[in-house]
């Protein structure tokens, strides 16, 4: 029989799957990227769609509407700080001279 | 200022209602709005009220922006995430020159985390007036779609409150 159980069920384990491989393939890309710059796009994969989605899905599951209001508020200030960080390391390196890998060719700057 | 310490107050009583659950204890309540009284006693005076501390202006009309934002970044990390699991990574990293069409700080801001929010764009570095963004591939660094979120973001950033 199919209730409103299962279905909220299935739909939070989806998401928990989903979020659960956002959170991988951003670790897979931090380690195939090649620099620095090119591995902090892939830790945004893991700070967006891997959080927000895992975080949807415990909304789903959340035992009170407490503990959901909570779970979104958590959302909330994850959605607002993860690029405030993200901005300072990448700032951080940008200002102390690490150039970036550029082009197809992935050349710094001054490299032959 | 007034409305400003009005919102700032109201949001404080939510948040401290929803993360404590206490409703009903008068001796704990009390306690609550003395935290929050202090919070804002202390906001007015260290003068971080001002539109870039809580930039009322844009409230009603940031939500909606927001709902485009998850889309935007939904589309973005498929892109990211095929990169990362591709055989051969093609990656074309680029550095871009941004020239941001917001005119208050807070539109500035919103706009540079938005970038950064994207997976495949990186704001680092900010300037008044124009940032420096760092993306990852050729499809990635697709200026006119960063002029875009711009001029959305002043779009809602409204008459600079």
């Amino acid at each position: 029989m199919i209730t409103l159980d299962l279905i909220r069920d299935l739909l939070s384990w989806f998401l928990f799957l989903l979020g659960g491989a956002g959170v991988v393939v951003g670790a897979i890309g931090i380690v195939r990227f090649p620099d620095f710059y090119t591995r902090l796009h892939a830790a945004g994969i893991t700070d967006t769609a891997g959080a927000e989605l895992i975080l949807l899905a415990m909304i789903l599951q959340a035992p009170s509407w407490l503990v959901a209001a909570k779970l979104v508020i958590i959302g909330f200030f994850l959605f607002m700080t993860s690029p405030v960080s993200t901005h300072a390391i990448a700032h951080a390196a940008y200002v102390v001279g690490l150039r970036p890998m550029l082009g197809p060719l992935l050349k710094r700057e001054g490299e032959a | 200022m007034l409305g400003r310490a009005i919102i700032l107050t109201v949001s404080l009583t939510v948040l401290w209602l929803l993360l404590s659950g206490y409703f009903d204890k008068p001796l704990l309540l009390g306690f609550g709005v003395m935290s929050v009284a202090l919070c804002v006693a202390l906001a007015v005076r260290a003068r971080v009220l001002d539109a870039e501390g809580a930039p009322t202006g844009m409230m009603p009309r940031v939500f909606l922006y927001w709902w485009w934002l998850f889309a935007e970044i939904g589309k973005a990390n498929f892109i990211v995430a095929r990169q990362a699991l591709a055989v051969e990574p093609k990656l074309s990293p680029k550095l871009l020159r941004i020239v941001s069409p917001t005119k208050t700080k807070a539109g500035l801001a919103t706009f540079a985390n938005s970038i950064t929010l994207t997976p495949g764009t990186v704001t680092v570095d900010l300037e008044p007036g124009h940032m420096v963004v760092h993306a990852l591939t050729e499809a990635l660094a697709d200026e006119a779609a960063i002029n875009d979120m711009g001029r959305r973001v002043a779009a809602i950033e409204g008459r600079g409150g």
